[in-house]
Order: C-alpha cells, then sequence, then structure tokens
C-alpha cells in the first residue's frame, strides 16, 4: 500500500517537473510581455514580471509605419477564415467523392492524392509563384487563398476516414427514397461528417494563421501584411528597442490559437490521434 | 452523352477512365449496369473535380514547369534560355554554399528528428502509465507544439538563446559559465535542435493513442510468463507500435529537410552558414538573387532526395514493421 503510495509521488514529481520544464519559455514569454522594457532582460529568466506593465501592450499595438496591430490582425483573419472555409467545403466534397461513389480510375486519382500530401509546399513554390506572377497576382490575397478551394489533401484523408465509419445502409435507405448523390452528400453525409470537419477546420485555421513563407514571397505591402509577417519585421533584431512591446505582441499572436485550442481540444487530440493510426 | 460531360477534365484521365470501361462493357451482360456506372463515372469525377482541377494546375503542371526551369537561367524578368545541366553542374561543383547547407540540413534531420520521436515516445510510455492528471499533462505538454509554427515562438527563442537571455541568466544564478549560444557556429544549430525537439506533441498524441490499442491481455499473458516491464516493451510494446512509428518517421523526416521559418527567424542561417537549412538558401536563391532556375534545380534535388528516403524507410518496412495479422 504505502510502497505504491510512494511510487505514486514520485512519479507524478517527475510528471511535473518535466512538464514545467517544458512550458516554461511559454510562461517566459508572457511574463516579458509584462514586464518594463529596460528591466526584460535583468533577472531574465525570472517568471515574475516587476509588476504589469500592460503599456507593453498598448505601446506595441501601434505596430510600425504607422500601421497598427488592428490591421495586422484584421487581414490575418480575412485570410485564415476565408482559406478555412475553402478548404473545409472543398475537402468534404472530394472526401464524400473518394468515400462513397465507385468510378474508374479511383484508386489512381487516391494515389496522387497521397502523393500529394507527401509533397512538400516548398517543392512548387517557386514556379507557383512565377505562375502567380505572370496573373499580376502579387501582392494580392489570392496565392494564399485560391489554393485551399481545391482540396487539402490532409483534410480529405480524414474526412474519407471518417465517412468510411457512417453505416452505408443510410445512404441505401436515402437513395430508396429518392435521393440522388448530391442530397446523400447534402442531408446525410454532411451532418454526421461535422466533427471531422471540425478538426480540419480548427488545423486549417492554425496553419494559415501561423503561415509564414507564403505571405513572405507574396505580400510586399505593409498595409496588407497577416501578423505572422508584420511580427517578423516588428522584431527585427536590428531595430527593435522596446522589448515589452515585443513580447507583448508575440504573445498577443498566439492568443487566438490557444483560445481555440482550449475549447476545442478534444476535436484535436481525436483528429491527430487517428491520423496516425488508421494509415 | 452522358460520358462526353467528364472531358472538360485533363487529358490523361481518359486512358484511365477507357480502360476499366471497356472491361465492363464485356463482362457486364445486362446494358443497364453499364449506363449506371457510367453514371458513377460523372458524380464521380464531379465530386473529386475541384482535386483533379488542383492537382493539374498546382501540383503537376509547377512540378514539370520547375523541371524545365532548372535547365534555364531565368531571372524572373528576361526569358528563361536553355543552358542544360549547367545549374546542377554548378551546383555539385562549384558551390560551397549549397554543400554547406546540405550538410547542416542532414546534420539537422539526422539528429532532430530522431530527438523529437524518442522525446515523444518516453512521454506518451510514461503518461501511459500514469492515472491521474493524464489530460491535463497531456494538454501542457502538446501545448508547444500547437503554438510552435508560429513566429512569435521564434522570436521568443531568439531572446531566450541570446546573449542576455534566459538561458544564460539561469546558468549565470546556478554558477555555471554563460555562453554565447546564436553567436557560436558549433551551438546556434543544436538551439534549433531543441526548438525542433521541444514540440514533441503531435507525435506523442499519435503514440498515446497507438499505445492505448494495445490490448491489455498482451501484457497479463506475458507477465504470467515471467517477463518483466522492459521485456514486456521490447516484445509487445514496440513491435505493435512499429506502423505507427512508421507513419511518424516520413512525415517527420520530410519535416525536418523542409524546416525553414526557424532557421530564417532565430538565426538567419548564421553565424558563418552554420544553420544554413536547404529551404533558407533556395529561398535566398529564389527570392533574393531571383536565380529561380538555380533554385528550380535546387527543389529537383531535394525531392529526389526525400523520395529516396521515404522509398528506403517504406522498403525496408517489412524488416521492422509488425503489422497485425489481417485488418479488422
Amino acid at each position: 500500500m504505502n510502497n505504491k503510495k510512494t511510487k505514486k509521488i514520485i512519479q507524478h514529481t517527475i510528471m511535473i517537473i518535466f512538464t514545467l520544464i517544458m512550458i516554461y519559455p511559454l510562461v517566459w514569454m508572457f511574463s516579458s510581455s509584462l514586464k518594463e522594457s529596460s528591466s526584460v532582460f535583468v533577472d531574465a529568466h525570472s517568471l515574475i514580471p516587476d509588476g504589469f506593465h500592460f503599456e507593453n501592450y498598448i505601446q506595441g499595438w501601434k505596430g510600425f509605419g504607422g500601421i497598427s496591430f488592428s490591421t495586422f490582425f484584421f487581414n490575418s483573419a480575412i485570410i485564415s477564415i476565408i482559406a478555412t472555409i475553402g478548404s473545409i467545403a472543398s475537402s468534404a466534397v472530394i472526401a464524400y467523392g473518394f468515400a462513397r461513389i465507385k468510378f474508374a480510375g479511383k484508386t489512381i486519382w487516391f494515389v496522387c492524392m497521397m502523393l500529394t500530401m507527401m509533397l512538400p509546399f516548398e517543392m512548387v513554390m517557386i514556379p507557383q509563384y512565377i505562375m502567380f506572377n505572370k496573373f499580376g497576382w502579387i501582392d494580392t490575397y489570392l496565392p494564399l487563398i485560391l489554393p485551399t478551394f481545391f482540396g487539402i489533401p490532409f483534410f480529405i484523408f480524414l474526412i474519407m476516414q471518417f465517412i468510411r465509419t457512417i453505416p452505408m445502409e443510410l445512404d441505401e435507405a436515402a437513395k430508396i427514397d429518392g435521393c440522388n448523390n448530391f442530397s446523400i452528400f447534402f442531408r446525410i453525409i454532411v451532418p454526421l461528417i461535422v466533427p471531422a470537419m471540425m478538426t480540419s477546420a480548427i488545423f486549417s485555421f492554425y496553419w494559415r494563421w501561423d503561415d509564414f513563407m507564403g505571405p513572405l514571397i507574396y505580400l510586399s505591402t505593409p498595409e496588407k501584411y497577416p501578423v505572422s509577417l508584420a511580427l517578423k519585421l516588428f522584431s527585427d533584431p536590428n531595430s527593435v528597442t522596446n522589448w515589452g512591446a515585443m513580447f507583448a505582441m508575440s504573445s498577443l499572436s498566439i492568443v487566438p490559437i490557444f483560445i481555440i485550442f482550449f475549447f476545442f481540444q478534444r476535436y484535436i487530440v481525436d483528429g491527430i490521434s487517428t491520423s496516425g493510426l488508421k494509415s | 452523352m452522358i460520358p462526353k460531360k467528364s472531358e472538360h477534365s485533363p487529358a490523361p484521365l481518359e486512358e484511365v477512365s477507357t480502360n476499366p470501361d471497356l472491361k465492363k462493357k464485356v463482362n457486364s451482360v445486362k446494358p443497364r449496369r453499364k449506363v449506371k456506372s457510367d453514371n458513377h463515372n460523372v458524380t464521380g469525377y464531379l465530386f473529386i473535380s475541384p482535386f483533379l482541377i488542383g492537382f493539374f494546375s498546382l501540383t503537376i503542371f509547377p512540378i514539370l514547369y520547375s523541371f524545365y526551369l532548372s535547365f534555364t537561367d531565368y531571372d524572373l524578368l528576361g526569358t528563361p534560355n536553355w543552358i542544360g545541366f549547367d545549374n546542377y553542374v554548378r551546383m555539385f561543383t562549384a558551390d560551397p554554399t549549397f554543400w554547406k547547407s546540405m550538410k547542416v540540413t542532414f546534420f539537422y534531420a539526422g539528429v532532430a528528428v530522431p530527438i523529437r520521436l524518442v522525446f515523444a515516445l518516453l512521454v506518451a510510455l510514461a503518461l501511459n502509465k500514469v492515472v491521474e492528471m493524464v489530460g491535463l499533462y497531456r494538454t501542457l505538454l502538446y501545448l508547444p507544439s500547437i503554438v510552435g509554427g508560429s513566429i512569435a515562438i521564434s522570436i521568443m527563442w531568439r531572446q531566450l538563446f541570446g546573449n542576455d537571455g534566459a538561458v544564460n541568466s539561469i546558468l549565470a544564478s546556478i554558477g555555471l559559465p554563460t555562453h554565447s549560444w546564436l553567436g557560436d557556429p558549433d551551438t546556434a544549430i543544436w538551439t534549433l535542435i531543441i526548438l525542433y525537439g521541444w514540440q514533441f506533441g503531435s507525435s506523442m498524441l499519435i503514440f498515446l493513442a497507438g499505445l492505448r490499442n494495445i490490448p491489455n491481455t498482451y501484457y497479463e499473458a506475458s507477465s504470467v510468463d515471467g517477463a518483466g516491464p522492459i521485456k514486456q516493451f521490447f516484445i509487445i510494446t514496440l513491435p505493435l507500435l512499429t506502423p505507427v512509428i512508421l507513419f511518424n518517421t516520413i512525415m517527420q523526416v520530410i519535416q525536418g529537410f523542409m524546416a525553414f521559418t526557424p532557421s530564417f527567424v532565430v538565426t538567419n542561417g548564421g553565424p558563418v552558414n552554420s544553420t544554413l537549412l536547404y529551404v533558407l538558401y533556395m529561398y535566398r536563391r529564389a527570392f533574393e538573387y531571383f536565380d529561380m532556375g538555380y533554385a528550380s534545380a535546387m527543389a529537383w534535388v531535394m525531392l529526389v532526395i526525400i523520395a529516396i528516403f521515404t522509398a528506403i524507410i517504406f522498403k525496408s518496412s517489412p524488416h521492422w514493421v509488425h503489422y497485425e495479422s489481417e485488418n479488422k
């Protein structure tokens, strides 16, 4: 009995210490955002700020070059939301096609999709840039948003796996009642795959929100920058003097990610766990 | 009339779709079935048409175009001139920076990926043993991965390991010598490796789900046979986890080779190119020197390397990946 208890205490002590070390950098970032700018690097490791200097946030929010972070956050939100809607809608349609309809050449296209999933974006980045440059789309959001409307392989795969768990009898019953594939998809499948679509939507939002390389190569007007790119300029080591403000804006930029994570944790954990197992 | 509809899809599709159709014509006795299957073809292609359009215009065409560009001197302004294998020859024989970036990337991926996977597995094993508060630990340990992709984290990392940063401050407070982590070519790459290893959360979740899938009866049976926990790990846990490990390894290796943001933001490739990851060098070639031909050649070299690695991992998998008898 006692032995078991000691073992448990040791176990938890190790886990707690380990966990604290792992989240230390995050806590450090938040606490530095509240420190007075000049004292951020005095006793740098300390997690307890010398008072709560919220003026860092006010200072930082003013941004640079007369453009405030309101603009950058708004831009990020626009790009992330439209791209997410696009990728989920198209991925769900494509997933239904692959999961439920028998058609010639399906296997080949499915293999193509899986290969696309493994192909890193960086490999097509240059030719895509040249293409979009020829279309005159540089410094617009089109190169960042439009490609998502053709489905994201990872989401297609995730939603497909989910559709496969829905009993075929439902489709067949609907067919007998006179539904065609389109009404089966909209009336029966879509309401049932909401969890998989949620998981995909969360990932899509994260990726778009964090996306750095896309905005970096496509956008040149600071008014159009999303938070990620703005933050990079804002924190340029050669020009930063207001460290507190830099930490404040860095912390703010990940707040949307945290909020979504804490509200929809279940979807994320389920999504990751199944994606790795079923392949 | 009906099959015509699918003709607006790209050309190679025709070859694919006619062949099985022919077989069906031969096989099927009732003409009604043929009509039905044609209908299915049209609906099927209609549903996957967004993918097909994207696949041809945003994947296949760019890849082929990039292959063509890799044999030219295209600089975005002029017209591409065919220069044969010049880019590749220059890359392999006359560009020490290319070799440097290759070396850095192999070292980075070769060290950081195993560190992340081993870390993820160890933590997953520990979490699998703990009964209370698993949810809390899991959430907190997953946090670094959830925010890891953001620029904010790379910026924070730069300060964390900066000369006046928290790491040096901790070392100083316990009486250890401080170090210029980002300024020393030998240690700078390690700050990036630690950053990569720190984000072990996704792999951890996948491993954890894999561990939960192993039936408890296996462990019970083996402990009746007198197997201790370490032996159990090697004869039960590890073999049954291999499919999950396979998937993780492939995805992580690709991700490791493609890392860009950390080296761009934390160290910007320096000092003396000691953290110049491949994609960063490619980015510079393309968007700072506008050397599109050369950068395309670099992309192709990396594509071949990744393909070879993936093929090796897949080909070797029958020797180390254990699949349970058959799918349920």
